[in-house]
Formats: C-alpha cells, structure tokens, sequence
C-alpha cells in the first residue's frame, strides 16, 4: 500500500488525467457550464436567445447531482462489481442532512413560528428538539454530516457484508433490504424525520434566499465543481494500483483473494467513498429542488440508478455522467409529453441495454468501444456463442 | 318457549287474571302486546296501573339524579310496559300532559301530537305543542336509560335479544341491576346464556357482593373465564381493592385469579400471533415459492416475478368477470377456474420472458436482475395501460368469507385458513413435481450438471424454458391467492418483490424447504414482533435481521455445499 501511494504523490494528476479522453471532455464541459450557464441566466436579457430561464437551470442542476449519484455508482459497480441496489439510501441521508440544516434555516418564519423546532415537530406536540438534530444549524456541520452519515452507513453495511464474503446477487438484495429499511423509518413520524411529507418549504442557504436566480446559479456552479472534483477523486482512484486490484476484483474476486490480497478491506473502501460522494449529491440535490421525503430511499429508484450507469456505459466513469443525463433527459420529456409512454421506455431501455448495449452509449461509439465490439448485433451473437461454450462449466 | 309460557300460567294465577283484564279490555292488537307479556316470565312482578302511573309521574322533577333514581325504580321490577316509556323519553317522546299532569307518549303529525296513555298503551287525545311540556333528558339520563332498557331486555322472549342484554349489562356493570340480573338467572332456560349470565352476576357480585363468600365465590366464577373482558374486570377490582378496604382474603384471590386468567389470555395471544404468523408465512410462501425455482433451482434473478404474481391476480379478475353472467354470486367456481388458467397464463409469459430475454444472459446474474426489472416495469405499465391504475375488485367466493370467532378474542378468518390450506398444496404439488416426474428430473439433472444433462440427450434450454415457465406460473397460482387478501393493482407485484427475495434468502438457495421454512419463520417472527413494536417497526426489525443473518451465513439457513457453490 505505502509504495504505491509514494510513487502516485509523485507523477502530476494531470498525466493520467490528460491521457483519459472523455474525462477531458467531461471536464471541459463541466467548466463551460459552470461558467456560461450563470452568465445565461443571470446576465442574458430574457429576450437573448442565450437566456437561459432559471427552470432550466435548475433542470440542469438536478441531473449534475444525478450524474454524481451515477459516478459513485459506477465507481463501485463499475470497477469493482459490486451492484448497489441501495444507493439511494446514501443519496437520501446526504439530502436529509442538507435538508435538516435548512430546515434549522427557516426558523420562526415556519407556519407555527417556533425558533427551535421545525413545523412537523410543533405539529406533532414535540417540545424539544431531539438530540440528532443538534448542531444541523451550522452550516459545516451539516455538510460534515452529509458525508459522514453516508459514509458511515456504508462502512458499517460494507464491514459486515464484504466481511463475510457477501457477493453478487446476494449483496444486491441485501442492499436493497437495506434501503427499503430506511424507507420504511423514515415513513415513521416517530423518526423526527417529517415523516412521510419529509422536509420542505426551505427558505434560505447560508442567508441566500433558494428562490434567487443567484443562489440557484450558485447551486449550479457547485454542482458542477463537485461532480468534477468527485470525477478527477474517482478517476484517482482507478488509476491507481488500488484500482487495478479493484479491477481485478470485479474480475476474478476469489483469484485476487487467494494471491494475498485483503478484498474485503478494498472492497469497503471504494463503498465507503462511493458512499460518500452519493451523499454529497444528495446534499447538493435537496436545496434545488426544495424537498426531501423518504420516497428517495424507494428501492425502485436505487435500481433506477444503475440503469443510469448501464446506458452510459459501465466502467468508464464518464459514461455514467452521460447515461444520467440521457436517462434522465428522457424521464423528463416523456412524463412530459406522454406520461403513460415512460415506464415502457424505461423498462425497455433496461432490457435493450443489457441485452445489446452491455457497454453503454459509450461502448457503441467507435472512439470510445472497445475495438474488437464492431457492431452491437454481433456482440449479442459473440455472447450466445461464449455461453454456448461455456454452458458446462456453470452449475 | 311454549312450555315455558304455560308453566309460568300454571304458576301464577294472578299472571292469567292479569291477561284476562287485557283480552276484554283492549281488542285485537293489544292482545299481540299481551302475548308479549304473558310470554315474558316478568308478568308476576308488573305493576299495578295505578302504581305505573304513579312512579312515571315522578318522572317530573328536574333533578337529573332523581330522575334516574326513578328509572332504577322502574326497570328493577320488569314491567314491559316501562320499556316502551322508557324508550320513548330516550327518544325524547315522553311528555307530561297539563291539563291532568298525566305523563303520555306524544308523537308530532303535522302540528298535532298524538297521545299514547302509558298504562293502557292506547291512543288517548291529541292537542298542540303548547299544551305538553317535555320530559327532559340529558347525556347522563340517556346513559341510564339504556342501562334501564338493557336490563328490561333481559327478559326478552326472543333469546338474542337476552343474549345482547346480558353482554350490555355486563359492560355497565351496575351494582343497582343485579336484583334484576339474579331474577332473570332463575327464569333463564337457555345453558350458554345461563352461563354469561352467571359471569355477569359474577362481575358485579365482586364489588357490590354483601358478603365475603359472595366475592370469593364470584371470583372463582371469574377466574375460570378466558376473556379480554373479565381481565380488565379483575384488574379493575385489584387495583382499587385496597382502597377501597376490601378483606385481604378477597383480594389475594382476586390477585390469583387475575394472574391466572392473565397466564391464559398470554397463551392464547401466543396462538393467536403464531396462527397470524403462520398465515403472514403462508401468504410469503406463496409468493416466494416460485422464485425459489427460478433464483434457487436456476440462479436467474427473477426481478418480474411479482408482476407474474400481478398477472395470476388480474386473470383471476378476468376469469370471474368472464364466468360472472353463468355463475350465481359467491360461487367457488370462477376461483377454482383461476387456478389452472393463471398457471397457464404467468406461465406462457414467463416462456416468452426466458425465450426473449433471459436465455442471453444465463450466467450474468446482475445483468439479468436489470433486465428482468426492465420487464417488470414494461408489464407494470402494460397492465396499467389496459386496466387502468385502480384497483379490481375480486369478489371472495362464500367458503372464504366469515371467520371462526373465539371468545379469547382469537379470531381466524376462513380466507387466511384457505390460504394456508392452498399453500401447502402448492408446495406439497412442486416437490412431486420435482421428485416423480421425467420434467422434474431433468430439471434437477440439468442443475447439477448442465453438459452432462446436455451429453445424455436432455435439451437443456427447453428444460430452461419450462423450469422458468414452472417458476412463473407457481407465481401466477399464487396471485390467485392473493388476490383474495390483497388489492389486485399494478402495483400488486412490488408489494411481494422485495419479501419473496428475502424469503428466498433467508431459506437458502436451491431448497424447497429452505424457502419453507424461512417463509413461516419470518412470517411468525414478524408477527410476534408486531404487538411489541407496531407493523411497522416490526418489519424493519425483521429486515435488519436478515442483513445480519446473511453476514452469518452468506448462503442462507439450508446452503448447498460443495463446488457447485462456487460456480
């Protein structure tokens, strides 16, 4: 471990970094939008035509912080093999962190005007504030918690499963019982969490009112400078020689385990980050779209996420970025235009992906696929002829 | 009843004077009030008219707690002419009139109210409003009259009316009614009501007995009843014992009695949860047992196996709408029909599903999960399309609807047994199917060694198809099932999803009886766990256990060893 850290400290970030050409390219848009979103919205006359109106701009922000949510499960899926069907529930508590603190932010202006506690807790007859809620008033504890939260969940849940050799489908469904747990606590009233409504009707972040075209802008811009600072993290991390074990891992996890290497303590580590960065995009999510409530930890949506990952194209990083936005994108025009159309799409895409993008829309395009993968029909017919061979092998 | 009109003629003749007086006095419709009364055992103690009419007159006074004293006076002796007055001021009819003070029971027609003489029971003038003053009744009166009334009841000749007197006098529990009660005991003929009436008595004889072998007595009849009812009663009188200065032998019974019924009543609370838990695991079973084939026998992630289980419960809405014009309602029919044509039904669909899709990814189970989930959600929607989002209403046949009813406060509906019944078939059914049949031994050949099921002439992928066709079809018999307990929505399937998969977990994979066992064990710890922490909390309880038990055995309660493991 030590050797590799000190030869790594060494060679610039930017050699790896220029060498990954999508992550260049997913770098210098994510600058590009930092940059001329906000002039857009805030400085373009409503009449330009590169006025950009402040739905957009939140529409835009949403999917930054689902492209994180994407990343971070890429980066565990992707590179190590570990399906999450349960990462929302990371994504969720780094949200309800965010929405906790602004929930402190409202003070007396809520609907029953207490200073201490929030609207629900007056609602509910609740005369203290319970101690979990201490300190969601400052601002960096908030931020603090949205990551150590998460994290923390994580590294227990990974402790325990990758301890015990949990894998595979197995640790996909414990995970999802895991989510669909804290579905069900945080439905409870007696959680002190909002209960099923959540937490909403936020006012300001740090004394910025979340209803200004300046906050928003702000909240965009940082959206960008996370996802990209998550991205350059995870590209670290699997340009590594930890990412190579990683890989390795995902690969043939029994073969790493038996040259000597520790799988589990590698395996928790990439969680626990991966976590951390899905509670970073919650925390990111809440304040733009002004809400957060216990259906986040739906399993449905956990596994909505992978999707994500898979259109994009597992194992690159950046195809995750771009599989949010096209998934996405697409939630969003067809709830739209045809809400009936939307789960034949998304369910289709599932289908269609699995079974003729395994490599995502990154792997159909020639620049990026891999180059023995000519074309996505005769990817289908290699993989009955490798299962034909490879029948008797599996029991 | 006849019998018991006649004895109590033969024994009382002034009860036949009485009934005589009635005849001539009052024509044809009186003498079916009369039979009333004669039948009723109460005739003996009935009032004289002009006593009746006396103690209804004192009726007019203000004071509210004179008023009651009086319709203790009047219910404790049994004239059923004192319920129809006493049912007529509850209703707030009973008026006193002015010009002779005599209280009459007035009804409004129009502007004119009509008299009712509360003796004779027949018409007796009509005047205005202003003519009358009210009788006026409060909260409190209404309390006591329908204590009053329930206790007239309780000489009833219609026994289910008796029946409903005696459990409303035991809910009161006044002292001031057992004079009646003990009266109504000795003319009681029915045994079982004999017997409430007993434990009424016994109720009240434990605060309001004279003597201490009253009470002792008392509490040795309470003691050898098993019900919610007399546990709160006992507890009642123990905890204000003391106080109230009872003798400490009274009371050290009463403490042994309460702990004694209290020992019964957790005993059959532990029946109970176990019955509920059986019945949660019954439903689990149902619901998992399919996936036990598809994920145990042919490790494919079935993520669409609850929408088979939605398919089985919309073509049992399909079937009985189809059958609805040639069957009477309530037949068992139309449900019997589902059974087959739902297996048939999920099961062509899980053909297709496993032609179209699965075959490409045997081998890659989490790219399967995905796919199968995306197929779930196209039939969710596909459903959704054709029936829309509400829910169908599935009509349960008449041997499923109605419950058996203990008096401990166990109650077992049919439906729940049926299912548990149902389930046990269906298991019972697969294991045959796997142990006897060529399918099943192929099936069991070509997951213990596929080349080789392969080299000896089994077509493996046709096996697949139809193991998976098995799996689909078991899922849709049990949306059958629970199309009976559940609402058949779209959403039906996500309901089971998530339990099944546990289910199967927890039991292990590739073990029928894995996933037996594990659906009744979690099905009875969740119900265990529900009086305690709530539904909720229960179920979240019994995830995290699961979490944790996987830790501890990665591959379930009953895992397959060896290297067939590994693959």
């Amino acid at each position: 471990m030590t050797d590799y850290r000190q030869k790594y400290q060494m060679t610039p970030v930017v050699g790896w970094l220029l060498k990954d050409r999508g992550g260049m390219i997913l770098l210098a848009i994510l600058i590009a939008a930092a940059i001329l979103v906000p002039i857009g919205n805030l400085l373009m006359p409503e009449t330009s035509a590169f006025h950009v109106p402040t739905w957009m701009l939140s529409l835009l922000g949403k999917y930054l912080c689902y492209a994180l949510l994407a990343l971070s499960v890429d980066l565990i899926w992707g590179f190590c093999g570990i399906l999450s069907l349960g990462h929302g529930a990371f994504f969720a508590l780094g949200g309800y962190a965010m929405g906790m603190y602004l929930m402190r932010q409202i003070g007396d202006r809520g609907v029953y005007g207490n200073p201490e506690l929030p609207d629900f807790m007056v609602f509910l007859n609740w005369t203290e504030l319970p101690w979990y809620w201490y300190g969601f008033d400052m601002f960096w504890f908030a931020i603090v918690m949205a990551m150590f939260v998460p994290g923390l969940l994580a590294f227990v849940f990974g402790f325990l499963a990758f301890r015990s050799r949990v894998t595979g489908v197995y640790l996909s469904i414990i995970t999802q019982a895991m989510t669909y747990a804290l579905l069900l606590a945080f439905f409870r009233n007696d959680m002190g969490f909002g209960g099923n409504n959540g937490l909403t009707d936020f006012k300001d972040l740090l004394g910025y009112s979340l209803q200004s075209d300046g906050t928003r802008s702000g909240l965009f811009v940082a959206s960008c400078v996370f996802l990209g600072i998550c991205y350059i993290v995870a590209r670290g991390i699997t340009q590594s020689r930890l990412g190579k074990v990683l890989i390795a891992i995902r690969d043939a996890e029994a073969r790493v385990r038996f040259t000597g290497y520790r799988v589990e303590y590698y395996k928790l580590f990439v969680f626990t980050v991966s976590a951390v960065m899905a509670g970073i995009a919650g925390a990111l999510y809440v304040p733009q779209v002004g809400i957060i409530n216990p259906g986040e930890f739906a399993p449905a949506l956990s596994i909505e996420i992978v999707i994500w990952v898979a259109v994009g194209g597992r194992g690159t990083l950046y195809g995750a970025v771009l599989g949010a936005f096209i998934v996405n994108y697409a939630k969003t025009f067809f709830t739209g235009v045809m809400p009936d159309f939307w789960l034949f799409f998304l369910g289709g895409l599932f289908i269609a992906v699995t079974l003729f993008l395994p490599k995502g829309v990154i792997g159909a395009v020639p620049a990026f696929g891999s180059p023995d993968r000519k074309s996505v029909l005769s990817g289908l017919r290699k993989r009955i002829a490798d299962r034909r061979t490879n029948e008797g092998g599996k029991a | 009843m006849r019998n018991d009109m006649f004895s109590v003629l033969r024994r009382s003749p002034f009860a036949m004077k009485k009934a005589a007086q009635y005849v001539v006095r009052f024509g044809a419709v009186v003498a079916c009030l009369l039979m009333f009364a004669v039948v009723s055992p109460n005739v003996a103690q009935a009032f004289s008219d002009e006593e009746l009419r006396n103690i209804a007159e004192q009726l007019n006074v203000k004071s509210a707690t004179k008023k009651v004293a009086v319709i203790e006076k009047m219910a404790a002796d049994g004239d059923p002419r004192v319920a129809a007055i006493l049912k007529a001021m509850l209703e707030g009819d009973l008026y006193v009139r002015d010009s002779d003070e005599h209280v009459v029971i007035a009804t409004k027609k129009g502007k004119v109210y009509t008299h009712i003489d509360i003796v004779s029971g027949e018409q007796a003038g009509e005047s205005l409003s202003k003519e009358l003053s009210k009788i006026k009744i409060n909260n409190r009166l209404r309390g006591a009259l329908r204590d009053a009334l329930a206790t007239l009841n309780l000489f009833s000749p219609d026994l289910t009316v008796r029946t409903a007197a005696v459990e409303q006098v035991m809910d009161a529990r006044d002292p001031a009614m057992l004079p009646l009660l003990l009266r109504a005991i000795d003319r009681e003929e029915d045994e079982t009501l004999l017997a409430r009436m007993e434990l009424a008595q016994a109720t009240m004889a434990l605060a309001a007995g004279e003597t201490t072998e009253e009470r002792l007595s008392a509490i040795e009849v309470l003691a050898s009843e098993t019900t919610p009812q007399i546990r709160a009663v006992l507890s009642q009188f123990v905890a204000s014992a003391e106080a109230e200065g009872f003798e400490p032998e009274v009371v050290s019974a009463a403490k042994d009695a309460l702990a004694s019924v209290e020992g019964r009543l957790s005993t059959w609370q532990t029946v109970g949860d176990v019955y509920r838990g059986i019945s949660l695991g019954s439903v689990l079973l149902l619901a998992a047992v399919g996936l036990a084939i598809t994920f145990g026998v042919m490790g494919v992630i079935n993520m669409a196996h609850g929408e088979m289980i939605m398919i089985g419960a919309y073509t049992t809405f399909m079937v009985q709408q189809a059958l609805a014009p040639f069957l009477p309602s309530g037949s068992a029919w139309s449900l019997i029909i589902s059974v087959p044509v739902a297996f048939l039904v999920a099961g062509m669909v899980g053909v297709v599903i496993e032609r179209c899709v699965i075959r490409f990814l045997y081998g890659r189970p989490l790219e399967t999960l995905l796919a199968t989930w995306g197929v779930s959600l196209v039939l969710q929607q596909a459903i959704r399309s054709i029936f829309g989002a509400t829910n169908q209403q599935v009509t349960a046949p008449d041997f499923m609807s109605g419950a058996v009813e203990f008096s401990t406060g166990l109650v077992l509906t049919y439906n729940r047994l049926w299912i548990i019944l149902f389930s046990v078939i269906v298991v019972a059914g697969i294991a045959a199917v796997l142990r006897y049949t060529a399918f099943g031994l192929q099936m069991r050949a070509v997951t213990q060694n596929r080349r080789m099921a392969g080299s000896v002439g089994i077509r493996t992928g046709y096996v697949d198809a139809l193991t998976f066709g098995l799996g689909s079809g078991i899922a849709g018999i049990a949306g059958v099932a629970l199309s009976q307990i559940s609402n058949v929505s779209p959403n039906l399937g996500q309901t089971y999803i998530i339990d099944s998969f546990m289910v199967v977990v927890f039991g292990g994979v590739g073990n029928l009886w894995g996933t037996v066992l594990g659906a009744f064990s979690l099905g009875i710890v969740n119900k265990f766990l529900e009086p305690v922490a709530g539904a909720v909390l229960a179920k979240i309880f019994v995830l995290i256990a699961l979490i944790l038990f996987i830790q501890k055995r990665p591959k379930g309660l009953f895992a397959l060893k060896g290297r067939a493991v590994e693959a």
